[in-house]
């Protein structure tokens, strides 16, 4: 059939505006939290953002789960920051998560290293850094920080958990363990579980941060080291993952940046792509902490949504309550197309209700980060129905 | 594609529907068949679609919309998944519209579909007497850009569900025009406009 052209833009101003100057916000969670592998953390500390105002009855608020390397700082600018948060384009006034409407709340996760609690952060007990001692994580154990810090802003259920990739495996544990407390999950570019190809490549990634003389067995801050080498490895081959074939083509081709390939010439060559990985690992090695990476690669591994239901998709979102709209990427093949299809189809086979749009794009599993004008549509009405459901002003 | 399906045709559908059953509509346009079955019947309700502007529509209504293309095949349904399929006028843009009648018997316990009878006196006319491909209210395209790629009436309909040992539970022809609605009972195939059919194995 011949696909119309035309599209249903956002009435009020199509890119919408930006949050502004934001700032950080912390929280010390007083109250144990028993992790998955059986150890407790007996306080842990949360670092979060806000965009929006919470109504009356505390019914408009938005969860935002962040992704592999992602952190609190989604949306706005901080005081003489040029470059916005992560999800700057769909977080903002009149942007699809639409703070006119939503009170908006993205917090790091522990077990990161921006703020919250995690590896680069003090052990209590020890008095030192926490390193490599820091306990193994499961994405529940995300949710479950993720529900104590939703107690502490006097939230008593999502208007809607929100998340990309591993930010979507967190929204759909939320609707098992939570179903109660989320009106809706919208899962992105995700998956019930990984392959063993993802499997493969965050081993590579780890094993590259462990080769690295300086990585000390996890111990390299206590010995005042960073093993920097390895960690711009592991991202330069996370990076070629999230990336497509036909992108990187695009965008890089056979370029060169320096040299020349013309015969009678001995300059070092450089090609665009080589010069762009290289600066985007060692971009990524000065922000990101090595055991983080690790940590955290290993919780994508064990994710296994279906585990506790014996291993059926259909009997584990029997379970949920919320609605549910999945969204996936042409070209993504990290989390492909067919993963999101898998959720989806669990999602029907158990009754719950769910929409489900493939997007075509060319940018891979990168691409739920990045302006697409059908995907910002399409979650911008589905929101604003969310929103008017609610009874939430304009 | 419900715009094309009138009030008779709809009315026809939600006779032949349980209320609260699980009904899956192929290619369900902007849902709003599905809107109307929802609130009518309290069914649960789900769409497959590929038109973009159709889902974006869908979204918005707040429907269960599926993408995806229905000439990729439904394997990804269980069998006796649904209670009812649903497929209003678009049969005849399908590739392979047996197979997918076929498909739907196996996914659903019953089916019901409507397609624009091309057996009409109009239709057959137009053909005969002007020597051109059809091009009416319900067949608006020109030949080279119509999604409507099978022409049948509702005798070909019928010697394929006799084919393909498809039990015809009930039938309703619908016409509009003037003499069509006096006559469509007499000589249905020449005088319907909109064929509703309700199928099982």
């Amino acid at each position: 059939m011949p696909s119309t052209t035309v599209r249903h833009h956002r009435d009020s101003g199509k890119t919408g505006g930006s949050v502004g100057q934001v700032t950080a916000r912390e929280v010390v969670i007083e109250q144990p939290l028993e992790l998955a592998c059986g150890r407790v953390l007996p306080t842990h500390k949360l670092v979060y953002e806000t965009y929006g105002s919470l109504n009356a009855d505390h019914s408009n608020a938005i969860l935002i789960c962040h992704a592999l390397s992602g952190n609190h700082h989604a949306a706005g600018f901080y005081k003489g920051d040029k470059k916005p948060g992560w999800w700057d384009h769909y977080i903002g006034p009149g942007k699809p998560i639409d703070t006119r409407r939503f009170y908006v709340v993205c917090v790091s996760n522990i077990g990161s290293c921006v703020g919250s609690t995690g590896p680069t952060a003090i052990n209590p007990e020890t008095g030192s850094v926490w390193g490599a001692e820091f306990p193994p994580l499961r994405a529940r154990d995300w949710v479950e920080s993720q529900k104590m810090l939703m107690d502490y802003l006097q939230i008593d259920c999502w208007a809607a958990v929100i998340g990309g990739s591993l930010g979507g495996m967190q929204a759909m544990r939320w609707s098992l363990e939570h179903p109660d407390k989320l009106q809706h999950a919208v899962v992105i570019a995700s998956s019930m579980k990984l392959t063993a190809q993802n499997i493969a490549f965050n081993e590579i990634a780890r094993r590259a941060i462990k080769s690295d003389a300086d990585f000390c067995d996890g111990n390299y801050l206590a010995a005042g080291k960073v093993p920097r080498g390895g960690l711009a490895l592991a991202r330069m081959i996370g990076h070629i993952t999230y990336l497509s074939d036909e992108l990187m083509g695009q965008k890089f081709g056979r370029d060169l940046r320096s040299g020349d390939l013309i015969q009678g010439k001995a300059e070092p060559i450089e090609f665009q792509i080589e010069s762009y990985l290289n600066y985007q690992g060692d971009k990524f090695s000065d922000s990101f902490d090595a055991n983080s990476y690790i940590l955290i690669t290993k919780m994508l591994d064990y994710f296994d949504l279906a585990r506790e239901y014996n291993y059926d998709p259909v009997a584990a979102f029997a379970h949920a309550q919320c609605k549910f709209l999945v969204i996936s990427f042409s070209s993504d093949w990290r989390f492909a197309p067919q993963r999101s299809r898998e959720i989806t189809d669990a999602l029907i086979a158990a009754g719950r209700s769910v929409s489900y749009m493939q997007i075509d794009s060319d940018m891979g599993h990168d691409a739920f980060l990045l302006p697409n004008q059908r995907y910002e549509d399409g979650l911008y009405s589905y929101l604003q129905r969310v929103a008017d459901q609610l009874g939430v002003e304009q | 594609m419900t715009d094309a399906l009138s009030t008779d045709g709809i009315s026809t559908i939600e006779n032949w529907i349980e209320p609260g059953c699980r009904v899956l509509d192929l290619g369900c346009g902007d849902g709003s068949l599905l809107i109307r079955l929802q609130q009518q019947l309290g069914v649960i309700g789900y769409g497959l679609e590929i038109d973009p502007d159709s889902i974006q529509r869908c979204l918005a209504s707040g429907v269960n919309v599926i993408e995806q293309d229905l000439n990729q095949g439904l394997v990804n349904f269980a069998s006796q998944s649904f209670d009812t399929l649903v497929m209003t006028h678009t049969l005849q843009a399908l590739r392979y519209p047996h197979l997918v009648l076929d498909e739907m018997l196996r996914i659903g316990n019953q089916c019901i579909v409507t397609f624009p009878n091309f057996g009409n006196w109009r239709t057959r006319g137009y053909l005969s007497l002007r020597g051109r491909m059809p091009v009416t209210k319900q067949l608006a395209y020109q030949w080279y850009d119509t999604p409507n790629i099978h022409f049948f009436t509702c005798a070909d309909f019928e010697a394929l569900c006799a084919q393909r040992h498809i039990k015809i539970l009930d039938r309703r022809f619908i016409a509009k025009g003037f003499p069509d609605r006096m006559l469509k009972s007499l000589w249905s195939n020449l005088f319907t406009e909109t064929a509703v059919y309700h199928l099982s194995r």
